[in-house]
């Protein structure tokens, strides 16, 4: 009898001692992958999903389903970057400073909705929503108070700001010249991803157009001064929690990523110039195993299509390089301590899926801002993987699994199909226009929902082991009087800056705006005459028009 | 024949996280509603002059961003000054229980945090018109 024979009768004898056995009980299902997933992958699996040298590989190595580097957190470990912000500038750099000063090891900056959408604090829409959601910074004032006492030449810092994002990373620029560093040194990450607004997040001002180009504008300009840092920030993490499936976060996340290669080059850059600047942002959800499979897979799609397709010869360029976060929408009010133990399993997928860095999201972020308690948790928890649970020492432990070779294959498949069709719609811009994308994410997550009220997924705590009287936790509050001050401290500006060269320097933003050149340097103009967040982006909607979505679901 | 009950959906405020939003209108949609979405980023003022123009008997605020207690005590004002007090002002998203209770107490319905399922809210929705809609005929 032949080896495989014997398997195969192996096989065939386990798959009837499972089918007696199963067919005894009627399981409650909790994950809702069931239907899709095998009950047992074996070397079959294997053969079939992955060719062990060109699709596997070693870490470092093309295409780098095993990881960048080649000793990834045995070499280093992930960055924890803590997103964080709040109330005033001030307010912020306190909690900044708690958190480096308790071994968190980059800063990842939140922004107010005011900020975000491009208003000062004292413009009327933004009441109500001042210091809410993250930190309120309407121009380099505000921003020197951030990272008042932060040495910016020895952290890194990622800033989560689409839209507006050429501006603050304007202020950004100028407080690291205040402190007399110079650019070269600067680490950090600006989000800058204006598609996945479009798609996702509807955090957009400006129509595509323009805005592709304040993003062009910024890899351009990052490349030649601030080489270390990365420019844009490719994000599927709110796609996702928009309500996307995994392969859904994957393949739109890429495409995103293809687009703006595609608008570099064309803008005449080249592609080994920019792209080892680019960096990427996911999602870590709870189906633990699709999670790890979902990071594998971007890593060798991306190479793949880096080397074979734009012609990338710098090693580099083939390099997917991603912070992950824990996901926020998978944190449930009821029951909240509860939370702690989804974001340690959601993190844990994300180290073993090999992210460059991670956010772990606090308890009670389905309430509120994390309190300072919360948020050590969270750092915690993190720490605990790193120093506890022996996880990073071993590089990607699970490459060779039958089952999770198998399920990376399946998402680098699925997301192919996605590209294909994205193509045939015109490209990503054109699919936006068309609505695919938001049609694709509506539909998941309207079926996620049913699939929670049927009971066909099981979230514990709200439609399963579900307890009558709530423990309310302590939760942070945002003092109404941080609206106020900041309205003080604008009128104070306004009155103290050097109007005349206000004025100048929002023209020569106009001018760059009008004429196609870089608009980076007028913009770094604008920040250190202290022109205000508000009013360059005034200027911008001006001469650039806004961007509406028709209504639909 | 009773009329069918009437739903605007909106999203006040600044904030675009329209997940929420959508979904429940969706669900409202086939609970047999008839809902209408107002889009992104509306002011109270758009919002009560929206209710009243469509003749709604329910307005859905979905807020995730912190401002509900601006938002919604705004809204129930230009109500009150519309004089169209019979519509149900309710609404969802990330918003403290006790900020909950304060907003009940001035007037505003249940509000619905996350993980609620779609059925409590169209019940709870059911429920609450009727009485509305004989206290304004």
């Amino acid at each position: 009898m032949t080896d495989s024979k014997r398997g195969d009768d192996a096989k065939q004898a386990w798959r009837r001692r499972y089918d007696t056995e199963v067919a005894k009980v009627e399981r409650e299902t909790g994950s809702g992958a069931s239907e899709e997933r095998q009950p047992l992958y074996d070397r079959e699996d294997l053969v079939a999903n992955s060719d062990e040298e060109s699709d596997i590989g070693y870490p470092g190595e093309y295409p780098f389903t095993r990881g960048p580097y080649s000793s990834m957190y045995r070499g280093k470990l992930w960055t924890m970057r803590q997103f964080s912000g709040f109330g005033t500038a001030a307010d912020t750099n306190k909690r900044y400073k708690f958190l480096l000063e308790r071994g968190q090891t980059g800063l990842s900056v939140a922004f107010d909705l005011p900020t975000l959408m491009g208003y000062d604090s004292d413009d009327p829409l933004a009441e109500g929503e001042v210091g809410y959601c993250g930190v309120a910074i309407s121009s380099l004032a505000d921003m020197e108070l951030l990272f008042d006492d932060i040495p910016l030449e020895r952290v890194s810092t990622s800033m989560t700001i689409n839209s507006p994002a050429a501006i603050l990373l304007a202020f950004y620029l100028a407080v690291a010249e205040k402190q007399g560093v110079p650019m070269s040194k600067l680490r950090g990450t600006l989000q800058n991803d204006i598609l996945k607004e479009y798609i996702a997040q509807k955090e957009y001002l400006f129509p595509p157009a323009p805005s592709m180009r304040l993003v062009v504008d910024t890899m351009s300009f990052c490349q030649k001064s601030v080489p270390k840092w990365h420019a844009v920030s490719i994000s599927g993490y709110q796609i996702r929690e928009k309500g996307s499936t995994a392969v859904q976060e994957l393949a739109f996340t890429l495409a995103d990523g293809f687009a703006y290669v595609e608008a570099a080059i064309h803008a005449g850059m080249k592609v080994d110039d920019f792209a080892p600047q680019l960096s990427f942002f996911f999602d870590a959800h709870n189906d633990f195993f699709e999670e790890i499979a979902k990071f594998r897979a971007a890593r060798r799609i991306w190479a793949r299509h880096m080397r074979e397709r734009f012609g990338a010869k710098d090693p580099k360029s083939w390099l997917l390089r991603f912070h992950t976060q824990t996901a926020g929408v998978s944190l449930m009010a009821q029951q909240p301590e509860n939370n702690i133990v989804r974001v340690a399993y959601q993190a844990l997928a994300g180290v073993l899926g090999g992210t460059q860095s991670l956010h772990t999201n606090a308890m009670d972020e389905t309430l509120a801002l994390p309190t300072a308690k919360s948020a050590k948790i969270a750092l915690r928890t993190q720490q605990i993987l790193a120093y506890e649970t022996g996880v990073a020492e071993v590089i990607d432990p699970l490459g060779g699994s039958y089952f999770v070779e198998a399920i990376t294959k399946k998402m680098e498949d699925g997301a192919e199909a996605y590209f294909k069709k994205i193509d045939e719609l015109g490209g990503v811009i054109p699919a936006i226009e068309k609505g695919f994308f938001q049609r694709e994410i509506e539909k998941a997550s309207y079926d996620f929902q049913r699939e929670m009220d049927a009971k066909k997924r099981i979230i514990v705590g709200v439609n399963g082991f579900v307890e009558d009287k709530p423990e309310p936790i302590e939760i942070l509050k945002i003092d109404e009087s941080v609206e106020q001050e900041q309205r003080k401290r604008l009128r104070h500006l306004r009155e103290h800056r050097d109007r005349a060269a206000v004025k100048r320097s929002l023209d020569a933003v106009r001018q760059a705006a009008r004429d196609g050149s870089n608009v980076m340097p007028s913009l770094l103009d604008a920040a250190r005459a202290y022109a205000t967040l508000g009013e360059i982006v005034k200027v911008f909607k001006q001469e650039f028009g806004e961007y509406l979505e028709p209504a639909t679901f | 024949m009773k009329k069918k009950i009437r739903v605007l959906v909106c999203k006040p405020g600044l904030d675009g996280h329209d997940r929420g939003a959508k979904v429940i209108a969706a669900a409202l949609r086939d609970a047999g509603m008839e809902v209408v979405y107002t889009g992104l980023r509306q002011t109270p003022e758009m919002i009560a002059r929206a209710a009243v123009q469509e003749d709604v008997d329910v307005i859905g605020l979905s807020i995730h961003s912190g401002a509900h207690m601006t938002l919604f005590p705004r809204v129930l004002d230009l109500l009150k000054q519309a004089g169209a007090t019979q519509i149900l002002l309710t609404g969802g998203g990330i918003i403290p229980e006790d900020d909950m209770a304060a907003l009940r107490k001035i007037g505003v319905g249940e509000l619905f945090g996350p993980g609620t399922p779609m059925d409590k809210i169209v019940e709870y929705i059911r429920a609450e018109v009727p009485k509305r809609r004989t206290v304004g005929a």
